[in-house]
């Protein structure tokens, strides 16, 4: 199977070569063999992803009539859906740079460390992922409830309660805690990579552990830093689990309108045109992202 | 006297309980060439990386110009490095490379951008500073390490097995540019190599290591002609290693016969080793030789011919540029200052290490 996979030219101009071509029964056979595995994933792709968001742009660019509108997604303009927006932005910008705070200087101890015990530490960060990650933000609410967990403990030792439940702050915490192993295994991978002699290099040509960070480590991690603040940035901005959980219906994102459309007041076209903007939103900051990818692989390729 | 640019006082280093360093003592003079010369595990590069500050010895000091700077860290010792894989910064130019350590030390951009152009000619890399190093080849990148560490003026340059990673010619002609770059720049290298050929070739002073320890140090040609022992014998070039018993002074008894020789003071009746290099072996007519002996086997080695011949229970490895086919009888005769004596081996772990 592999080997006639090789001899295949590419899949443009596969017919024409196939035409053409005397052997044309085996050819044709291992093209019919790919098209069958492909199958499974081409239903997939078609059944998940193209046919739900064929749905959500006719059921965004329509009214409830059914005739073509603006309405839906303009209605990103009403102040409270554009707070929300507004919001959901800035906490998923302080939860990924948090975790990028977070995870940086974890990966970089992971990375010295040797390779059976950086493994089990990063084991340690991923197990809570094994988790239904509803029940564990749910524990995060208890933990940080008025009379929960952690304000017993405070009020044990003689200390004031915290209360945080219920504001942006706990609910960038539930971020920061339901995606930071997120963030720290791309940045390890990354770091892991990178040899120690450069290392070495850049403390012999006179730089110390910051000049050595800032000049080293970091440029030649950036493909980690990217798709870490990925993995992290488009999870929170759309999150709304979280914000429901330790928001406690006091903090809306965006995700929460979003969510409310559907659920509370049956109006889908402008949940829909409302989920439409969003994804503009995480595409262009995918964009950005790998904009800042491009141009540093470009720059390691460029004779 | 002059102060040592570098001194090294019982230098003793461990890794996981394996002895690496043991009571290593060296002075390194100013504008000096010195090779390392070892096999791999004797502790040359874990030295170079105790002098550069990438590790700390167990025990013992290293001077810098009479100053101790043990625990100096790397960043702030006044030597630089040229790494055996060249660890260039690869998201960086060829100019940005070479830059790093003026940029680093705040050296205004005018000075960087001269220092960088004069180090891109030294290394006869004139017009590479765009590139980026990956695009470059072995030799090149290796040039531009070279560069990068010498435009920060260093007294010492430290070269960890820079060659090993390049082609045959490419490495002749990289020893050439090593020794002219070191006339020319006036400093001392310290250089780490398994390569006698590159040890002989460029070195002022070369340091024969095994298991951590000194074996012998001298110039090139000490080595070469005086080993003193079976191990710096064997390792460097090729040679006859044969048991021998010093009869008396200048007279050595090997391979069943009596040798005149030109060593004294080993005593009488003494075991010994001798050493003699396979082009100090003449081959005679038979009754002239002092042993008898039979072609065994021979090879063209391009400059001359080598043979192997057995006489007196030994086989003798000839180098000749007369061809001498496989069976003829021959008269082995060696002129008595070619034959070096040597003391056997004291420890068990010499002697292990010669059997080998």
């Amino acid at each position: 199977m592999s080997s006639l996979d090789k001899k295949e030219p590419p899949a443009g101009e596969g017919s024409t070569a196939a035409l053409a071509c005397p052997v044309r029964p085996r050819v044709s056979k291992s093209r019919l063999m790919r098209e069958l595995l492909a199958g499974p994933f081409m239903a997939w792709i078609i059944i998940f992803t193209v046919v739900p968001l064929a749905l959500m742009f006719s059921r965004g660019f329509t009214d409830k009539a059914g005739s073509f509108t603006l309405d839906n997604v303009m209605a990103i303009t009403n102040p409270i859906y554009f707070k929300a927006l507004v919001l959901a932005l800035e906490l998923s910008v302080v939860a990924t740079v948090v975790c990028l705070l977070l995870a940086y200087p974890l990966a970089l101890i992971l990375r010295g460390m040797k390779h059976g015990s950086a493994g089990a530490i990063v084991f340690i960060f991923v197990l809570p992922m094994w988790m239904n990650s509803l029940l564990r933000t749910i524990a995060w609410q208890s933990l940080l409830e008025k009379e929960g967990v952690i304000n017993g403990l405070l009020g044990v030792l003689g200390l004031p309660g915290i209360g945080i439940i219920n504001t942006p702050a706990a609910v960038v915490l539930g971020m920061v805690y339901n995606y930071l192993p997120f963030m720290v295994l791309p940045l390890y991978n990354a770091l892991a990579k990178i040899d120690d002699d450069i290392i070495d290099a850049s403390h012999d040509l006179g730089a110390n552990f910051w000049a050595t960070l800032r000049h080293v480590l970091i440029p030649q991690s950036v493909a980690g830093i990217v798709s870490g603040i990925t993995m992290v940035f488009v999870p929170s901005l759309t999150t709304f689990v979280v914000s429901d959980i330790l928001g406690g219906g006091k903090v809306a994102l965006i995700g929460n309108l979003i969510e409310q459309q559907f659920t509370v007041s049956y109006d889908w076209n402008t949940g829909a045109g409302l989920s439409i903007v969003l994804m503009v939103f995480v595409l262009a900051s995918m964009a950005v992202m790998n904009a800042f990818d491009k141009s540093d692989m470009a720059s390691r390729k460029v004779a | 006297m002059e102060v040592p640019l570098v001194d090294l006082v019982g230098i003793c280093k461990e890794f996981d309980g394996n002895t690496i360093l043991n009571d290593y003592n060296l002075s390194i003079k100013q504008n000096e060439f010195v090779t390392l010369l070892g096999p791999s595990g004797c502790g040359k590069t874990t030295l170079l990386r105790c002098i550069a500050g990438f590790e700390q010895p167990d025990a013992g000091k290293i001077l810098f110009e009479g100053k101790d700077i043990t625990s100096l860290p790397a960043h702030k010792r006044p030597l630089n490095t040229v790494f055996q894989k060249y660890s260039l910064f690869s998201h960086m130019t060829v100019a940005e490379n070479i830059a790093f350590g003026l940029k680093i030390s705040k050296k205004s951009k005018k000075y960087i951008a001269d220092k960088v152009d004069y180090a891109l000619k030294l290394v006869d890399l004139d017009g590479f500073g765009s590139r980026m190093p990956n695009s470059l080849s072995g030799g090149q990148q290796q040039r531009v390490a070279i560069a990068r560490a010498i435009v920060n003026e260093p007294r010492a340059l430290l070269l960890d097995e820079p060659l090993s990673a390049l082609d045959l010619k490419l490495r002749q002609d990289m020893q050439y540019e090593l020794i002219r770059l070191k006339n020319e720049l006036g400093i001392s290298f310290i250089f780490v190599t398994h390569d006698q050929e590159e040890a002989l070739t460029m070195s002022d002073t070369v340091v024969v290591m095994n298991q951590g320890r000194i074996q012998q140090m001298g110039t090139p040609q000490d080595i070469y002609n005086e080993p003193s022992n079976a191990f710096v014998a064997g390792f460097v070039g090729d040679s006859n290693i044969i048991d021998a018993v010093m009869l008396q002074d200048k007279q050595v008894a090997l391979c069943g016969a009596r040798w005149e020789c030109i060593d004294t003071g080993f005593g009488t009746n003494r075991p010994v080793d001798v050493v003699i290099r396979p082009e100090d072996v003449e081959y005679v007519e038979p009754e002239r030789g002092i042993i008898k002996g039979v072609v065994s086997h021979i090879i063209f080695k391009g400059v001359h011919w080598e043979m192997e011949v057995e006489a007196g229970g030994f086989t003798w490895l000839v180098q000749s540029t007369n061809m001498t086919p496989v069976g003829t009888e021959v008269g082995i005769y060696v002129r008595p200052e070619n034959i070096q004596v040597m003391h056997k081996p004291q420890t068990e772990d010499e002697e292990a290490l010669i059997n080998e």
